[in-house]
């Protein structure tokens, strides 16, 4: 793929044909002291020359790190453009990131330059400066209490800015002619990944891979510049920088900045946007604000949420997606969006939106049909941030809330053996920064990206996403067998909370359950049944029964999927207790550790597969104070209706 | 100790001169003597704590500084100024803020408006143009709006600035009533156990609002309070009064070591 002629190949190149062509027209806005500021494009130019020329002063050079370490604040946005028009490449943090982990990213990127927002984040800085020998300036945004700090390497921005001012005036054309040296392979920024095992990765991105993918995006959706997008997630996650820094640069839209963590949803109901993005855990933050306050309100609203939402679920996913419906449910449907979804969106901020996105993680499929059930355009992708995300987009008409939808153009996507996925695309890094180990085991020779993910494309050419490649085994007949897909299906009922499941090289698919104490809880409080704690409400019949049924339906639901059926849950068993990152359970991130657990429960897995009906546990919990105790129980182990694969249906 | 010598603490801040001098105050209802004899002075910049077991005349001390209360003897000098008793509305024109133990807010009102109604005393433009937000008003209301939003800024209480303050957890309805107080841009602020029933999270937050108001406005304060540890950390100097007289005043570590104050706090036979 090469870049459409003439059209700017890199950010700071594409910062001066905004600023030329649409000089007067706003670029980004910030909640300030409650009011909207807005900046336009001339303006942002001009602060990038300032902050640039500062930066050059103090002796940025090019190739050269500069950290940006804070929240969505304009003078941070502006600092990756005026780095990257110095051919330095920024390297956001993100904000809740500990000092600790940041030590290695300052060792591993020589890291001379800091920019931050606050004091939390120079405290931080300056906590870890002894060990990072590299650091020499710290420059802050907000002066909060940090008016009498002494140290040496910090300084205010406008100071940065003000001699910055100066210094472009003695220097006429200064950010011109350095931004002209840059092309579109050379580095834009570098991001670290996560790392769930070892250090963490610093993905280099060049130009090509960002401004590529996201023109690509961009024509494939039509964006236009007049989008309105908010800025909330953290700028050192690729998704926000995707959305809100390569696409805003590449297509010339508007990105507002929230006031505050807390204020996002009031900041999105000002803004009205028109393009969004949510990883699912904030979708279904919103829901369950939405469900709270509806059974606070009157009976005659509630009566009437769930009347219209039962009719949503049913026809409104098939109005956006253009499938025929029945002209009563029609005229029934634009009956709710007159009295429930149009209110409804314009509580959530989403009247405007034509586009959202979610990714990052699985999501519930109720959760999803909830947001497109109303009318919002949401659908899925798929990437990393080895990809710059862009690897599969659901095409309008084709969403589906267990698919990511068919590869890009320009995507090229084999499956291995294995199961894993590994791919091609012009969104792909260059490279792990200063770990040739990491980039050849990540790319292969021939470039194929090994994404550590196992999937499948289902018969309309969608990918689907199951499980980690590692994960995933095969049951004693070879078929495949995914045991985060079954989870995560478990988990998307209220009820469930925690799922383990078993099945790698055995004749079938057993699952470790753990309820919902809050949810089961007030389920049960609602039927009458009492009961004692965690224990007792997870041995009650009827609590079984329940679990039983969210099982059954997972069966249900892989029977009709012809590669997974063989998976269904022949057996399952509630745990005694709760799985706890305290007792090495589960990761600081609350994901299942199955190898760990698969071991310390070694009984109730024989037990499951053995066939008795009961097995006596004892388990030692490590209590909050540090004391450990002992918890012993006899455990019922329950099994589970399983269906006839359905190859027909599921083809057709 | 020399009143003229000037402090420093470690924060930079400069304690400066007395601003605020209470002598021989003693204040009775009917046969009920609250206090007797009082004599304390509090000194620009400085945290004052008024500590003391319940009914002690700690919050009776605070509405004899503002003028709520008349002291039958005594005098109070404030500013250079030396008067039998304070007026309320003159303390309060004259720099004297408070926030109250029970909280003084409109509760059906929000957040935003609470914190304006704080700063009714520095409008100068007529209740009419007011009402009509026309001219001189409105510019005037932008200029307040203004400060106003720059508490809510420091306070961090942005996300609930339009939400009335009746539907607020108490912590936060106590961090409202300081931004109120706040808003009237106070020399001297006066704050009614400004901690009392809140979680320790809560008592956290609100000791660093403290510390901050204290430190970014340089505004002086004087705080009562019941919790020990919190005053002990937050103050420069304390007063202790116990049965309405004053049985302690110096440094926290002064204050700690004294045993009237531990007899006080622990009891002994009286």
């Amino acid at each position: 793929m090469t870049v459409q002629a003439g059209m700017p190949d890199t950010f700071p190149k594409l910062l001066l044909m905004h600023a030329r062509e649409r000089g007067d027209r706003p670029a980004i806005r910030e909640k300030d002291l409650g009011i909207w500021q807005t900046f336009t494009w001339s303006q942002v130019r001009d602060e990038v020359e300032a902050l640039a020329a500062g930066l050059s002063k103090a002796g940025l050079r090019r190739g050269a790190h500069v950290a940006v370490i804070g929240a969505n604040r304009p003078r941070l946005y502006w600092t990756l453009i005026a780095a990257q028009s110095l051919g330095a490449s920024p390297v956001p943090f993100y904000e809740d990131a500990p000092s600790q982990e940041m030590i290695y990213v300052f060792q591993n990127a020589d890291i001379a330059f800091a920019v931050v927002e606050d004091q939390e984040q120079a405290d931080k800085l300056f906590e870890i400066l002894p060990q990072c020998p590299t650091l020499k300036h710290i420059w802050y945004d907000d002066p909060r209490g940090l008016k009498h700090y002494t140290q040496p390497e910090l300084a205010s921005y406008e100071s940065l800015c003000a001699a910055g001012r100066d210094w472009a005036r003695a220097n006429p054309g200064l950010l011109e002619s350095e931004i002209a040296k840059s092309h579109g392979g050379d580095t834009a920024i570098m991001l670290y990944t996560s790392g769930t095992t070892g250090s963490a990765k610093g993905v280099v991105l060049t130009y090509d891979n960002l401004v590529m993918s996201s023109r690509a995006y961009a024509d494939l959706e039509g964006l236009r510049d007049d989008e309105e997008v908010l800025a909330y997630l953290p700028m050192a996650w690729i998704g926000q920088n995707v959305f809100s820094y390569a696409q805003w640069m590449v297509v010339g839209f508007r990105i507002n900045c929230i006031e505050s963590g807390e204020t996002v949803m009031t900041d999105m109901r000002e803004i009205g946007p028109t393009y969004y993005f949510a990883p699912p855990r904030v979708l279904e933050a919103l829901l369950t604000q939405v469900t709270i306050r509806m059974e606070d309100a009157s009976w005659i609203k509630r009566r009437m949420f769930q009347h219209f939402m039962a009719l949503a679920r049913r026809v409104g996913a098939n109005l956006l997606d253009g499938k025929p419906v029945s002209a009563a449910d029609r005229v029934r449907y634009a009956l709710g969006n007159l009295l429930v979804y149009g209110p409804l969106r314009n509580a959530l901020g989403m009247t405007r939106i034509h586009v959202a996105y979610t990714a990052g993680e699985a999501i519930g499929p109720d959760l999803f049909v909830f947001y497109r059930s109303l009318g919002i355009n949401l659908k899925q992708l798929y990437g990393s941030t080895e990809t710059s995300v862009m690897v599969c987009v659901q095409p309008n008409g084709e969403v589906r809330p267990d698919t990511v939808g068919p590869p890009m153009k320009g995507v090229e996507i084999r499956v291995l053996d294995s199961g894993e996925i590994v791919l091609r695309c012009p969104g792909l890094f260059r490279a792990y920064y200063k770990n040739d180990v990491a980039t050849r085991e990540a790319k292969d020779p021939e470039g194929w990206y090994h994404t550590g993910d196992a999937g499948y494309f289902d018969a309309g050419g969608h990918l689907k996403i199951i499980d980690r490649a590692k994960d995933v085994g095969k049951l004693s007949d070879g078929t495949l067998f995914a045991p985060k897909y079954l989870e995560n299906k478990l988990k998307f009922f209220p009820y469930v909370k925690e799922a383990v499941a078993f099945g790698h090289q055995r004749a079938e698919a057993t699952a470790m359950i753990n309820i919902d104490v809050q949810a089961v809880g007030d389920w049960a409080e609602r039927r009458g049944i009492p009961y004692a704690g965690y224990t007792d409400l997870a041995a009650k019949p009827q609590v079984i029964e329940l679990v039983r049924d969210c099982v059954e339906k997972v069966n249900a639901d892989l029977a009709a999927d012809p590669k997974l059926s063989a998976s269904q849950i022949h057996r399952f068993v509630i745990l005694h207790k709760e799985l706890d990152a305290d007792d090495g359970e589960l990761t600081r991130t609350r994901k299942v550790r199955r190898g760990y657990i698969g071991e310390k429960y070694a009984t109730i897995v024989d037990a499951l597969y053995s066939g008795v009906e009961r097995c006596v546990v004892e388990a030692q919990v490590r209590f909050e104070d540090g004391r450990t105790g002992n918890v012993r129980a006899e455990l019922g182990m329950h099994p589970a209706r399983t269906f006839a694969a359905q190859a027909g249906r599921a083809a057709a | 100790m020399n009143l003229n010598e000037r402090t420093t603490t470690a924060a930079g801040r400069a304690i400066g001169d007395v601003v605020l001098a209470v002598e021989g105050v003693s204040l009775a209802f009917g046969g009920v003597k609250a206090l007797t004899e009082v004599s304390f002075d509090v000194r620009e910049h400085e945290v004052r704590a008024i500590i003391g077991p319940n009914g002690a005349g700690k919050s009776s001390m605070l509405n004899v500084i503002n003028g709520v209360y008349r002291p039958q003897h005594g005098r109070i000098t404030y500013l250079g100024r030396t008067h039998g008793h304070m007026d309320p509305h003159d303390a309060a024109a004259r720099g004297i803020a408070r926030t109250f133990q029970s909280l003084a807010l409109f509760k059906g009102m929000s957040v935003l408006e609470n914190m304006l109604a704080g700063r009714n005393l520095m409008m100068k433009t007529n209740i009419f143009l007011q009402a009509l937000r026309i001219g001189p008003a409105l510019r005037e209301e932008t200029e307040h709006r203004k400060r106003v939003e720059e508490i809510i800024d420091f306070l961090e209480i942005q996300h609930v600035r339009k939400t009335p303050v009746g539907r607020l957890p108490y912590g936060l309805q106590k961090r409202v009533d300081l931004g109120r107080a706040l808003a009237a841009e106070p020399k001297v602020l006066l704050l009614d156990e400004p901690m009392a029933g809140m979680n320790v999270e809560e008592k956290q937050d609100m000791s660093r609002f403290i510390l901050d108001v204290n430190d970014e406005f340089g505004t002086t304060i004087v705080l009562i309070e019941h919790d020990m540890g919190v005053v002990m950390d937050l103050s420069d100097r304390v007063v202790v009064l116990d049965y309405g007289r004053k049985i302690a005043d110096g440094t926290p570590d002064e204050v700690r070591a004294s045993q009237a104050v531990i007899d006080a706090y622990l009891g002994v036979k009286h």
